[in-house]
């Protein structure tokens, strides 16, 4: 008994040394994680910072010409970026009208057409194929795509709406195959992948009740579709395809191969042209003068903030949908 | 009565129409695939040689291998797993463990998915500001670090995800026997979600493996042997941007070849990655 009282203080003493131990090891870890955490924010932030520094040469020198001006002129050190901001945005627009379309008719098949065992392995390779690297689809659209459509497509297309006013221009010849129309379908077939399986994913979402109700009162499958599981999932099939579309903006090896990085802007969908990622990548190494490298982290500067708004405004669908599933 | 009739038959039509175009879409869409995957393999085993993987990048018109591409993508992408994973797998861990009602995890949650999604020539443009600029020349370190950068947000997402999936009576246990707090991480939480997390880091060996954007101006390329950390060292993706854009035919054959490896990598990666957790889904 008096041995017992005798030893409770050292084993006190030891277990507080121990628990001060515990909790000195456990605010370090704590520490540790949470120094993590915030450096997620401060890589967003730096790269924020490293390119408006980087930019600011040209942004100077230029003031806000350099958006609204075409000349990219690197003997004379007159650079305008108007021409990639086009080139980027008629390729990616071009590539949405085309994945979207593809992409839901995808997901409908695999939701509601598709028999149950296939479904599973159709689905796996559509995800698979989101992880091939760009540079794939780019050297495909090099030295498989482009050919063809030089040889067969655009001739015909250009000989078809030769005498029609208003498409004659949006498709003139000389048929390259190259250029925008070959890019965009590029990033079509790039992001298909993407917008298939977000809205596969959501469609996964519709309470079967709602879905059963439909057939119930007699509708047709496309009618479900229609009329119950698209303004259902709508959100989130905005918030997929603006994913897709921030992919198609910042797309970069797939595009440098077919664009032809031409820095001007023409009205027909064959000419080559170029856009915001393919101009730094093909020219980056190359600038000479720090006024040239200075507007090529600019253009990146543009692409940094177009594609941060749209995949902030995708996120928060996303997440609207995700809070609603989940309530 | 005919009227009804007629409506029932042109609704029967339209969903049989669109239905049809449904199916039609599966159909281009995979065979689109199919082609580019066909052509890929087609033209890539031509090239497939024993010399593709020991011998150096040829000089224009000679033959020769892509050793020394193989080579500075395998270190690059090592160094950039190590870097990266241990802030990842860290800042995953605060969001779902210390940190999971906190303002500051809604805000990395939001930053990070935005990060994932980023155009990886930004960060390529970023860290030649960071590093390669200061330095005064391209190199190796820069390359793994802009890939490194691109780990990140790939395994912050997969350990937050499979961390959450834990379910908190054994976090519970734990803490009821006296563990404190990181102990309970350490030996239950991550225990728990050791296959998840592993997933996240193949997934983000996969897709750094066939990243080009970011290594295009960091690490820059080298037509020869070197594993010089601080000098331009090649790599597999930018090889193959360099040879398939060239006159010649033995680059543009080696560019199809090593198209074809870095394909079956990320491919192979994928797969095994799903198979670690699609093994978890069906218990």
């Amino acid at each position: 008994m008096s041995a017992v009282q005798e030893a409770l203080p050292a084993v006190r003493g030891s277990r507080d040394a121990t628990v001060r131990r515990f909790a000195l090891t456990d605010s370090i870890f704590h520490g540790m994680t949470r120094a993590a955490a915030i450096l997620v924010l401060v890589l967003l932030g730096g790269v924020a910072i490293s390119l408006v520094a980087g930019s600011w040469q040209a942004l100077s020198t230029f003031g806000f010409s350099f958006l609204t001006s075409e000349s990219w002129n690197p003997v004379t050190e007159k650079f305008g970026a108007l021409a990639p901001i086009y080139g980027t945005i008629i390729t990616s627009a071009i590539a949405i009208l085309i994945a979207v379309p593809l992409g839901i008719g995808i997901a409908i098949f695999l939701t509601e057409l598709c028999p149950r065992p296939l479904r599973r392995p159709i689905g796996m390779a559509v995800e698979l194929l989101a992880g091939i690297p760009s540079i794939i689809y780019g050297i495909w659209g090099l030295f498989v795509l482009a050919p063809f459509l030089q040889t067969t497509v655009q001739p015909f297309i250009i000989s078809v709406f030769h005498g029609i006013p208003g498409l004659n221009g949006l498709f003139a010849g000389p048929p390259y195959g190259i250029g925008l129309l070959t890019s965009a379908m590029i990033l079509a077939i790039m992001i298909l992948p993407f917008i298939t399986s977000i809205t596969k994913d959501v469609f996964d979402t519709v309470p079967s009740v709602l879905k059963e109700s439909a057939y119930g009162i007699g509708c047709t499958t496309w009618e479900v579709t229609r009329r119950v599981v698209i303004p259902y999932t709508r959100i989130g099939i905005m918030g997929g395809v603006m994913l897709a579309l921030g992919r198609a903006l910042g797309e970069t090896m797939a595009v440098t191969f077919v664009i032809g990085n031409a820095h001007r802007i023409s009205t027909s969908l064959f000419a080559p042209a170029t856009t915001i990622s393919a101009t730094i990548a093909n020219e980056f190494t190359e600038a000479v003068g720090d006024l040239y490298t200075s507007s090529l982290v600019a253009l990146g500067l543009i692409l940094f903030v177009i594609t941060f708004l749209i995949l902030a405004i995708a996120r928060y669908m996303l997440m609207r949908i995700d809070a609603r599933t989940g309530a | 009565m005919s009227t009804a009739a007629s409506l029932h038959q042109s609704r029967k039509r339209k969903n049989g129409v669109m239905m049809t175009l449904c199916v039609v879409a599966a159909g281009i869409g995979l065979a689109w695939l199919a082609l580019i995957l066909g052509a890929l393999l087609y033209k890539g085993l031509a090239g497939v040689s024993l010399s593709v993987f020991t011998e150096m990048t040829p000089p224009p018109g000679d033959a020769g291998g892509l050793l020394n591409a193989i080579y500075g993508s395998i270190v690059m992408t090592i160094i950039g797993i190590i870097v990266g994973t241990p802030i990842g797998v860290l800042a995953g861990t605060y969001m779902a463990e210390y940190g999971r009602f906190s303002k500051l995890t809604t805000v990395v949650r939001f930053i990070n998915d935005i990060l994932l999604s980023a155009p990886s020539i930004i960060i390529g443009l970023f860290v030649y500001e960071l590093m390669v600029r200061p330095m005064g020349h391209f190199s190796a370190i820069a390359g793994a670090v802009a890939l490194a950068i691109l780990v990140i947000p790939v395994v912050v997402r997969t350990t937050e995800d499979m961390l959450n999936l834990v379910p908190n009576a054994l976090r519970e246990a734990g803490t009821a026997i006296g563990a404190p707090r990181w102990v309970v991480i350490r030996s239950v939480a991550y225990r728990a979600a050791l296959s998840g997390i592993v997933t996240g880091i193949l997934l983000a060996i996969a897709r750094i493996s066939g990243e080009t954007a970011p290594l295009l101006f960091t690490a820059l390329n080298n037509q020869f042997w070197s594993s010089n950390l601080n000098a331009p060292m090649a790599s597999l993706p930018v090889t193959i941007f360099q040879f398939a854009l060239s006159p010649y035919e033995e680059w543009q054959q080696l560019a199809w070849t090593g198209a074809l490896i870095i394909t079956l990598t990320v491919l192979a990666l994928s797969i095994f990655a799903r198979s670690l957790t699609g093994r978890r889904e069906d218990k």
